[in-house]
């Protein structure tokens, strides 16, 4: 099985090179590329997440930035209060801020958590060009109140005054948490696998499929989806920690619509329904974002006709380009 | 005498201004295989539609095993034991033929939040899929996506699917739907070995005349969402108002 070693090789190399990633550039002097790389793996846990639902679920969401840039803000908003020593909140019970990794980012989680399944509760009642809708305008909701939330910034957003603690690394160092952030997108992509192969995976990929034919087998399809919709927007919420981290600024442009589409972009690019499509997407976005915006602002123009390609002649995405195996998948 | 198994009263059911369902009274005994004809647009497949719960009754009750499900959602009644099958063919076209009929023997084994065990190893799912192909006489073709079967194949899985739920009625709509004589003959081969075994109960939608008067120890015949007889094979294929309204018709289009 000669296409399985080939497969088998190309990901250790991959592996390789994002272990190495930090020397090589630091070897070439262009430092500044080792936060490049982590925005590309940040990008790539989100498009991972958005990927669950839109790639193994088939849920269109046009508003994954909402679970994003939630995430982002808890960190942010945390981080503020513990910068300024005041409770977030003194009754009915005292809140004061962190700037732990350890709280913030699980409560991030938790809070992106919360809002998919408030959220999903009411879209997922829909399908369609609906849902689409829907989604894009609860994310458009979310957008309008962090802008009118003059407390942390309003339009402007809101500078983190330092990175969060996270034990014995120091993640001001560029390195370390480039290295933290591998690890979390390492693990995050091996607790999919496993979960898209599970009993839970099956269901929603049958719902994907033949969702009248799922719930005339016995499958009340609607809880499954909103499960992995709360889920995903966790992750995304994870993602979003991680970003506002990177960038040490949070501002309402995270979740805007433009972001939603960017997250999805990466994942039809990469390879819907592809445990590493989201990967390979987020790299070749963010590479052409950093190659040719340098070039002219107008790179969309670029990127435009490059999606067309892909979605008309790569169905399986960049990712089916490099993995044989996967191009005659659906 | 017991409960039928199966009970429609009154069932009513309006599309705008069309009729598709008028009244209709039909009990099944359990054990009975229960056919249900008539011409194109005689509200066949509305009546299927809501014993399934996907069409919501405009007046009318449906019990099944003692109790009223009239206004459960499909996904309820499958689990209660009420399967169906479809007319045109709706598989999961990327999972193969074990994988789809494991998916339907996994709808019966409890909840399906379980995030870590793959489920093509689980032998709770995969053994009992693999009987029922088996039985099915599809047991070569188990690894084969079911969107490369061959279409007698794909009918062949599509009452797999609905047999797994090892269910105590079963509702086939059209089950030899653009079959070829060949295929259609083994799919009523097959029909009689399972009403042979016994402990099902079916309802039937069939076009195909040979294969109801094999196979029904019952037929009803709905005209305009209305049943117009109901009785024994003998008495339908004798009565001059369905000769008239439906098998002298079909027998005119051969």
């Amino acid at each position: 099985m000669p296409s399985v070693t080939r497969r088998g090789l190309l990901l250790l190399a991959a592996l390789a090179l994002l272990l190495l990633l930090p020397a090589v550039v630091r070897g070439l002097g262009i430092d500044y590329a080792v936060g490049v790389a982590t925005r590309m793996l940040i990008f790539a846990l989100a498009g991972a997440s958005l990927n669950l639902i839109l790639g193994y679920g088939g849920m269109v969401s046009f508003g994954h930035a909402a679970f994003f840039g939630a995430g982002a803000y808890v960190v942010a908003i945390l981080s503020q209060h513990a910068t300024y020593g005041e409770p977030l909140m003194t009754w009915p019970f005292v809140i004061e801020g962190t700037e732990s990794a350890l709280i913030a980012w699980p409560l991030a989680m938790a809070a992106s958590g919360l809002l998919a399944l408030l959220i999903g509760l009411v879209c997922l009642r829909t399908s369609g060009l609906y849902f689409i809708m829907i989604t894009l305008a609860f994310a458009q909701m979310i957008y309008f109140f962090f802008i009118s939330l003059r407390a942390y910034g309003g339009e402007d957003g809101l500078s983190l005054f330092a990175r969060s603690r996270a034990g014995p690394l120091d993640l001001a160092d560029d390195v370390q948490f480039y290295y933290l952030v591998l690890v979390i997108l390492l693990v995050a992509l091996a607790l999919q696998r496993r979960l898209v192969a599970s009993r839970f995976g099956r269901v929603l990929e049958g719902a994907r499929d033949n969702e009248r034919r799922m719930q005339a087998l016995g499958f009340p399809t609607y809880r499954y989806k909103l499960a992995g919709f709360v889920i995903a927007g966790a992750v995304a919420g994870l993602s979003g920690a991680l970003i506002a981290n990177q960038t040490e600024f949070v501002s309402p442009s995270f979740l805007d619509w433009q972001r939603s589409g960017e997250i999805l972009v990466i994942v039809i690019l990469g390879g819907m329904g592809r445990l590493l499509g989201p990967v390979a997407g987020a790299v070749a976005f963010l590479l052409l974002e950093e190659v040719l915006s340098a070039w002219t602002e107008h790179w969309m123009l670029v990127l435009g006709p490059i999606l067309v390609l892909v979605v008309l002649f790569a169905r399986g995405g960049l990712w089916s380009l490099i993995d044989p195996r996967e191009r005659n998948r659906g | 005498m017991a409960e039928p198994l199966l009970q429609i009263e009154g069932l009513s059911k309006a599309f705008g201004a069309v009729v598709a369902c008028d009244d209709v009274t039909l009990a099944l005994p359990a054990g009975e295989l229960h056919a249900v004809i008539g011409p194109n647009g005689a509200g066949k497949t509305t009546l299927l539609g809501q014993l399934a719960g996907e069409l919501r009754p405009d007046a009318g009750r449906i019990r099944f095993a003692g109790e009223d499900i009239t206004s459960l959602p499909a996904h309820a009644r499958a689990l209660r034991g009420l399967a169906r099958s479809f007319q045109i063919t709706s598989l999961f076209p990327r999972f193969t033929a074990l994988e789809n009929v494991a998916l339907a023997v996994q709808a019966q084994a409890g909840h399906s939040f379980r995030f870590w065990r793959p489920a093509a190893r689980e032998a709770a799912l995969s053994e009992p899929a693999a009987a029922i192909l088996d039985q099915i006489g599809l047991s070569g073709r188990a690894a084969v996506p079911a969107a490369a079967l061959a279409h007698g194949e794909q009918r062949q899985l599509e009452i797999a699917m609905a047999l797994a739920a090892r269910p105590r009625l079963l509702l086939l709509d059209e089950p030899t739907a653009g079959m070829g004589r060949e295929d259609s003959r083994a799919m009523v081969e097959m029909l009689a070995g399972l009403k042979a075994e016994g402990g099902i109960t079916i309802l039937l939608i069939e076009h195909d005349m040979d294969a109801v008067f094999t196979l029904a120890d019952r037929i009803t015949v709905l005209v305009y969402g209305r049943v117009l007889a109901s009785g024994a094979p003998a008495e339908i294929r004798a009565n001059a108002e369905v000769r008239s309204a439906y098998l002298g018709e079909a027998e005119e289009a051969n």
